[in-house]
């Protein structure tokens, strides 16, 4: 009885310094290594008490195991129970550490852009391409057949004088109008004939507003029983999906030798909805591209029979399209390759 | 084309505000640039009566007291030396608008607006003014040239606004007219139109005059080129007194932009802007041999025209002769034998049609430029040619100032100015359409056009009238149907009849596309340049004499020499933009650009070129080197699911030591390096540039690679990291291809580390490979890896004297 009399005084000594020793543990390391030095099979002062056991005569041994248990149950649940709480203390100082000033600069990989003509190609493509247009890229040096006469602009048509030709010899230039391409599309395949002819085109002209290369994206249909209401219906499409719903057209007269009728298109001015602006010039509407319907003389030079099949086409200035679209105030900047511009642009 | 509206009104009776009529214009296809009253800048001036009118002791002026109906008389201060009391005078009120002039009194710096002022101590309570400073030139309204005050007619009304009386409230229409239309290019071919578009009847001008009996005895008008003269017509009016024309004609002229020079002459201008017709006017006393003879001109021939300058001519050009010699320059100037001077008393007037292409050849090729010139550029028709001589020749009784003869010559190619019949369908008008236009509506409206329609069924037959030479077949009669029934009926439908196709773009175009987002991917902006350089770019290359690139296409007329022959090469423009880009403060970037270069079969051009596309990219920067570039290289490769491989090249732009040429499966595509210094220093590149061409032409067949799965190694691969030291001489790629020969099992060999010095022998190097072996059917045994090693090193210690390092 004096040995679990002496025990349970070494037992209690023990728990006492265990409630005593936790008051001073700051770190789960610490309560790691305090709870070591009771718990440790062999160095803890408990796991030496369950060592000690083998010593204890065999009938108090169960009560010595039993109290010496329970002190270690006790102890284990003391240190849980700490090791829980140093955590959580640990897990937030640790969060704390690591807070940042998150309007600090970001880190980013910078990609590079697409040109505005590509965006606004692309955005072209997707649309009429997605209605069943191919994109056909026609040469840039033509000859004068197919960017004027095929287009009924005989040698003494003063439309001829609408636009300054670069001339490379006297059959050869570069060409004034990506319409040059519909001619060969329509020797060379019989309707139905869907087709975008994107590309650069070139006159002789260079000021503030023009420059001696440019870009068009031309459609071309020819097909039975096209109207002019179908082109006004496709041109809605259009200038609905590149500068928003409820954009509207307005088509009026004007003229180009390979199509009759020919219209200059309006869009409804997408800055003030037509109230009238700066950029609309108060007028409600932005002149954007040419359109008609094909010339029967057109469509004759090409072998197609224009009493059967009627077509439509436009051609969209791009250029003009993307300083509207992004607000740029110089066609120049967009041939400058200075990076400031090209760096802000982006679908 | 500058259109008054007063003159218009001769014509139709406009009932309607200028900016309604303008907005008819724009929607029946002429659209209006400027719309503007002639006096525009002028408010606030009214008619004034100077009572009393006492001068300003030691000064030029005079102190008014000036009854301008409002009450008290007003005070004014006036400087000018035909001011009287009794006079009527235009008065700017305080609030007034007018134009300031210098101090010649002559030249308008400006509009100002009217304050109360003071003048030697003498309240002015407004401002007494001049032609100039009302924007009334004498042309304008008689009297206001005078370097004084305008002077008002005796009936003016006190107080009255002074607009109405100057006629500066008209206004002045500024139209453009397309290329099909140039029966328009006349005011009269626009009151046709008003009147169409208006619904109102049309006046015609008067064109009736009284034949003497004289005759111009023998007179005889040929033709030897009557392909550049389809009709010239010639009439003979005497007892011509030349002086000034009526106040009105010089008014009109004066307002679309005409100088009055005398009644004859200012007859043949008044026709050209009235009826769009070119006409002139011979002293017929200098016409030798009583003849009129229209030839092509000899080659040499030379002609002094109006302009007192002498012209030299060739075969092409169409010269007016009398018996003996060129007296005009047919369509674009008289000659200054028989200019019409203050002593003509008889007159040859000439009115033809010559053949617009020719006159616009000869005005370009001889640089001179008329107004009768650009008009028969855009076309002038037989019916207005005929008509205009008539109304000349009325004017000239009107103005009394000649007599017309008889003598009539008419030499045409037997066009006819008859109106000519047209039958269309009305289905197939609106079939162009896509609306039923009701056909009342389409009668109304072709009838307004003068155009006579006859409805039977659905056959419609036209009258077209001589001068709507554009009106071809049912389209133009489709167009005329619905530029006037509003082309806000068009109701927008989505081709119904239309067959479905397939769209989008090709396997190129989306190959394209997919480089261009890959380079982007990268932090290359896309770029765009002109597709023509200069020949100088091809010397800042260095190109040889007989380089390809330099057999490039020139432009016949280029704007200017930096933009006169097409590409050959896309480097250029890339240095170009990466040097401008410097010189902006932008110290790195990455551009590319995809574009044609264009390779001729020869020179000067027969055929089709052929037009190649290529990739170039520029880097600059200090983060940039040979490697960042070639990584690029590689991305293009890894695009096209293709293999590039890199030898040492060279470049006349290009560092010598820093340049390769690209290969892919053996054939040259391109070339990348490093700007060289020289260009560097030339350009003003402050950090270095580096350039890359690729030829996507040639890689072409490769688009629509798709890349090839391969299936994961059964087994584990094992790496090893090899340090080599050898020749300094001995390259990266031979090393790695060395390994790669010696083991069938090695998949990747990757450079990790170079190093050079202590321990090194000096004249050697150190490289650091990490080789990776892939098991094939079955897993390596403990020490095959080893044993490959071992046969790398013997193969690389034999072949290239490389050793481990120790």
């Amino acid at each position: 009885m004096q040995e679990l009399n002496g025990l349970s005084a070494k037992l209690d000594a023990i728990k006492q310094e265990i409630l005593v020793g936790m008051e001073s543990l700051d770190s789960s390391k610490a309560v790691y290594e305090f709870k070591k030095s009771f718990l440790d099979s062999k160095t803890g002062k408990i796991g030496q008490l369950m060592k000690g056991m083998k010593d204890i005569p065999p009938q108090e041994r169960a009560n010595y195991g039993k109290s010496v248990n329970a002190l270690k149950e006790w102890a284990l649940a003391q240190f849980e129970e700490l090791d829980v709480k140093m955590k959580e203390k640990e897990l937030l100082a640790r969060y704390e550490s690591e807070k940042v000033d998150i309007t600090m600069p970001a880190e980013k990989v910078e990609s590079g852009k697409l040109h505005p003509l590509t965006l606004i190609r692309n955005q072209l493509i997707d649309i009429f391409g997605s209605m069943g247009f191919e994109v056909y890229e026609g040469a840039e040096i033509e000859t004068d057949y197919y960017n004027f006469t095929a287009l009924n602009t005989p040698q003494d048509h003063p439309a001829r004088d609408m636009q300054d030709t670069f001339y490379l010899s006297p059959e050869f230039l570069l060409r004034t109008q990506t319409s040059a391409g519909q001619i060969h599309v329509m020797e060379n395949s019989k309707p139905p004939i869907k087709i975008l002819s994107p590309g650069r085109v070139f006159r002789s002209d260079d000021d503030a507003t023009h420059s001696p290369m440019f870009s068009q994206m031309e459609g071309l249909v020819v097909d039975e029983g096209i109207t002019l209401c179908d082109l006004k219906g496709m041109l809605d499409v259009l200038v609905q999906k590149i500068f928003g719903e409820g954009t509207t057209t307005r088509l009026r007269p004007s003229y180009f030798p390979f199509t009759e009728p020919s219209v200059e298109v309006d869009v409804s001015c997408f800055e003030c909805g037509g109230k009238g602006c700066k950029l609309c010039k108060g007028t409600g509407w932005i002149e954007v591209l040419g359109a008609g319907i094909v010339n029967k003389k057109v469509l004759e030079v090409c072998g197609i029979d224009s009493e059967k099949y009627s077509g439509l086409a436009f051609g969209i200035g791009m250029e003009r399209l993307a300083m509207l679209k992004y607000g740029i105030n110089n066609i120049k900047l967009l041939f400058e390759s200075d990076v400031r511009v090209l760096k802000q642009l982006n679908d | 084309m500058l259109v008054p509206l007063s003159w218009l009104k001769d014509y139709v009776d406009i009932d309607v505000q200028p900016k309604e009529l303008e907005e008819k214009l724009f929607s029946c296809g002429f659209e209006v640039e400027e719309l503007y009253e002639v006096g525009k800048d002028i408010s606030g001036v009214v008619v004034g009566l100077v009572e009393e009118c006492e001068p300003i002791p030691d000064t030029h002026l005079h102190v008014c007291k000036v009854n301008v109906g409002q009450g008290e008389n007003l005070q004014i201060c006036c400087g000018a030396d035909n001011v009287h009391a009794g006079g009527k005078f235009p008065v700017a009120l305080v609030g007034a608008s007018v134009y300031m002039t210098a101090k010649d009194h002559k030249t308008v710096e400006g509009v100002m607006k009217i304050k109360k002022g003071k003048l030697r101590g003498y309240e002015s309570h407004g401002m007494l003014c001049s032609g100039v400073e009302l924007g009334v030139s004498e042309n304008m309204y008689p009297g206001a040239g005078y370097n004084g005050l305008l002077v008002l007619p005796e009936d003016a009304e006190i107080g009255a606004d002074v607009k109405p009386i100057l006629g500066l409230d008209d206004w002045m229409f500024d139209i453009s007219i397309t290329a099909n239309r140039a029966d328009c290019q006349s005011i009269f071919g626009i009151a046709r139109e008003v009147a169409a578009v208006l619904g109102k009847e049309l006046k015609e001008p008067a064109i009736d005059y009284t034949e003497t009996e004289v005759e111009k005895e023998g007179f005889a008008v040929t033709v030897d080129a009557p392909d550049l003269c389809p009709r010239y017509s010639a009439h003979y009016v005497y007892d011509v007194k030349i002086g000034e024309s009526p106040a009105w004609m010089k008014r009109r002229l004066a307002l679309v932009g005409c100088e009055a020079i005398s009644n004859v002459v200012d007859i043949t201008n008044y026709i050209l802007k009235e009826l769009g017709q070119p006409m002139h006017a011979f002293d017929c006393s200098y016409l030798e041999g009583n003849a009129i003879n229209v030839r092509r001109a000899a080659e040499g021939e030379k002609v002094v025209t109006l302009n007192e300058k002498e012209y030299t001519l060739d075969t092409s050009n169409l010269v007016i002769c009398d018996g003996v010699k060129p007296v005009a320059l047919a369509g674009v100037m008289g000659g200054l034998n028989s200019e019409i001077r203050d002593a003509t008393t008889e007159v040859m007037f000439e009115c033809a049609k010559f053949a617009r292409d020719n006159v616009r050849k000869t005005s370009r090729a001889l640089g001179l430029i008329s107004d009768s010139s650009s008009r028969y550029a855009k076309g002038v028709d037989e019916y207005s040619t005929v008509m205009a001589l008539k109304r000349a020749l009325h004017l000239i009784e009107e103005l009394g100032c000649g007599k017309v003869a008889k003598t009539h010559c008419d030499v045409n190619t037997g066009n006819s100015v008859e109106p000519r019949e047209m039958k269309v369908s009305i289905a197939k008008v609106n079939g162009v359409l896509g609306i039923e236009v009701p056909t009342e509506e389409i009668v109304r409206i072709l009838t307004n056009l003068n155009f006579a329609p006859v409805v039977d069924g659905d056959e419609l037959t036209l009258q077209i009238p001589a001068y709507r030479e554009d009106m071809e077949s049912y389209p133009d009669v489709a167009e005329e149907v619905i530029r006037m029934y509003g082309y806000d009926h068009v109701t927008p439908t989505f081709m119904p009849t239309a067959k479905v196709t397939t769209g989008g773009n090709n396997t190129k175009q989306k190959t394209d596309l997919k480089l261009k987002r890959a380079l982007c991917a990268t932090g290359a902006h896309e770029c765009v340049h002109y597709s023509f350089f200069s020949p100088a770019d091809l010397d800042l290359l260095g190109y040889a004499e007989d380089a390809p690139e330099r057999q490039a296409i020139p432009l016949i007329n280029p704007i200017n020499e930096g933009l006169s022959i097409m590409r050959t090469t896309l480097a250029a423009s890339m240095i170009h933009a990466i040097s401008r880009n410097q010189k902006r403060g932008n110290m790195e970037g990455r551009l590319y650009e995809m574009a044609k270069i264009f390779v001729p079969k020869a020179l000067p051009l027969a055929e089709y070129p052929d037009e190649q596309d290529v990739l170039c990219v520029g880097l600059w920067g200090e983060k940039e080197s040979f490697f960042t570039l070639k990584g690029m290289a590689e991305t293009v490769a890894d695009t096209l699911c293709v293999k590039f491989s890199y030898e040492r090249g060279q470049r006349t732009f290009l560092h010598p030591y820093q340049t390769a040429v690209i290969l892919c499966d053996g054939e040259e595509i391109g070339y990348l390096g490093k700007v060289n210094y020289e260009i560097q220093d030339k350009e003003d590149m402050r950090t270095a540039g580096y350039v890359m061409e690729i030829n996507l032409q040639k890689l072409a067949k490769y688009f629509g690679n798709v890349p090839k799965f391969n299936p994961l190694p059964k087994f584990d691969e094992e790496k090893r990291d090899l340090a080599l030291v050898m020749s300094k001489e001995i390259t990266c790629g031979e090393v790695e291809k060395c390994i790669k020969e010696s083991c069938a099992y090695v998949t990747d060999v990757k450079l990790f580390d170079v190093y050079e010095g202590k321990p090194i022998p000096e004249d050697k190097k150190s490289m650091a490979y990490t080789v990776v072996f892939t098991p094939k059917d079955e897993a390596f045994g403990a020490d095959t890896v080893d044993k490959f090693v071992e046969s790398i090193l013997k193969k690389l210690g034999k072949k290239l004297a490389i050793e481990l390092r120790a």
